[in-house]
């Protein structure tokens, strides 16, 4: 009771040295034709911890924000033409490419993104879109696996994602994935390292409030992968948690595991009802 | 000969600076979370405790609080409550106990216990992301926290 006092004496002494209070109004239209939901009602899963849901994309300014408004502005763009002739290139003992079975990516590929981390029923486990891309190559190319967080595989998650750009994130939450489901949304609200903190403290009851010069976003990832100004690439999901979680000062979890799957599969779910928004840009 | 006796000496040294100060398990809490016992002895230095305040490196405070006296420090985070007027508010019993673990006061607070070495889950050494080799050290020294101490009671209204 005290410190909720405390918090509401807090805001109105900051209020007016604030630079940007909450998300703002702008809305996203890419190349002047693809319009991207970027605020929606949460999903009932949520319970309303939260009560609508905003992209990455309504915290940033109007300069990172037109970036992403125009494929050529999108610096993200870059890696993925490259994506776009590895898809059409032979890799591997099988003398395949990726277009040999799945054709335009234009097509083959739309609404797949927006349903991922999705179960796999051949291998009975969950599966990102990484995972999905290393199987192919693997198994059907005869290629090595790539990177799981490196330049190759992001690029190509990037041109996939792409495909679903305008589609409602839709991912699935129960049924064979329940478990993973369950097992990502306590790591989400675990308190991990020295400074003992939660995705959820920053991400669900800070949201739209500074954190030093950072502008908290609700940690949406419907945007991955993401184009960052700050290291200028773009970057895989499980970059970035491996990211957050090493800045709570504690032991961070490996790109592609367990763990970060099952935190990937309930992170994507907070965000169903967003449109695939990847390539993004952000600072 | 003469090392053995330089390093008795250093132990001794070493073993009176210890003796006056409480170790992150040693800390007595009171009912509602305050710590009565100056932690080193040595009265706060405040200049010390505004430079450990605004410092990235070292307590990082205004990442999360405004504080109006260190006005001069850019970006001032929103999270948790301004300090301003917190010497009124708290006791130095209070403002210690907050410093060393908020936990204790507000069971659940989002913010980090600064005098503290266990009871974590995935500790990771520092922010490399890797797993600790030696013993945690706190987030800051006895001395930084009796320093942080000693300027947050220089805020008045």
């Amino acid at each position: 009771m005290r410190f909720k006092a405390m918090t509401a004496i807090a805001a109105l002494v900051a209020a007016p040295l604030a630079v940007m209070a909450g998300p703002d109004d702008d809305e996203l239209v890419i190349n002047g034709e693809i319009n991207i939901v970027t605020k929606t009602a949460a999903p009932a899963h949520l319970d309303g911890a939260l009560t609508e849901i905003y992209s990455g994309w309504r915290f940033r300014s109007d300069e990172t924000q037109a970036l992403e408004m125009d494929d050529f502005e999108n610096p993200g763009m870059v890696a993925v033409d490259a994506a776009r002739e590895v898809w059409d290139t032979v890799d591997g003992s099988e003398g395949k490419a990726c277009a040999s079975c799945h054709n335009a990516v234009e097509d083959s590929m739309v609404g797949v993104k927006a349903v991922y981390p999705k179960w796999n029923e051949g291998a009975g486990e969950v599966r990102t879109l990484e995972m999905q891309v290393n199987d192919c190559r693997t198994s059907r190319m005869g290629a090595e696996a790539w990177k799981y967080e490196g330049g190759e595989m992001t690029a190509m998650s990037a041109l996939i994602a792409m495909q679903s750009r305008g589609l409602p994130v839709n991912v699935a939450i129960d049924g064979p994935v329940q478990t993973a489901w369950e097992q990502g949304k306590e790591m989400y609200y675990t308190r991990y390292g020295q400074l003992e903190l939660s995705c959820a403290n920053c991400h669900e009851d800070n949201w739209g409030n500074m954190i030093r010069a950072d502008h908290l976003s609700q940690g949406q990832i419907n945007g991955f992968p993401t184009y960052r100004l700050k290291n200028t690439k773009l970057n895989a999901v499980h970059d970035r948690f491996k990211g957050c979680i090493r800045d709570t000062r504690a032991e961070t979890f490996k790109p592609g595991s367990p763990e970060f799957v099952a935190l990937e599969l309930y992170v994507a779910s907070r965000g169903n009802g967003l449109s695939v928004e990847g390539p993004s840009v952000r600072n | 000969m003469k090392l053995t006796t330089l390093t008795l000496a250093a132990a001794l040294i070493g073993g009176a600076a210890w003796a006056a100060e409480t170790a992150p398990k040693d800390v007595v809490f009171a009912e509602g979370g305050a710590i009565e016992v100056s932690l080193t002895g040595v009265a706060g230095d405040p200049v010390e405790g505004a430079n450990v305040l605004s410092k990235r490196s070292l307590g990082n405070c205004v990442a999360c609080h405004q504080v109006s006296a260190l006005a001069d420090v850019p970006f001032h985070g929103e999270i948790g409550p301004a300090l301003d007027g917190a010497g009124d508010r708290w006791s130095e019993a209070e403002l210690r106990g907050l410093v060393a673990n908020a936990k204790m006061t507000f069971e659940g607070t989002m913010m980090p216990a600064f005098y503290k070495v266990d009871g974590y889950i995935r500790p990771g050494d520092a922010f490399t992301g890797k797993a600790p080799e030696a013993p945690l050290s706190p987030l800051l020294t006895a001395q930084q926290i009796e320093d942080v101490v000693a300027f947050l009671a220089t805020l008045k209204e």
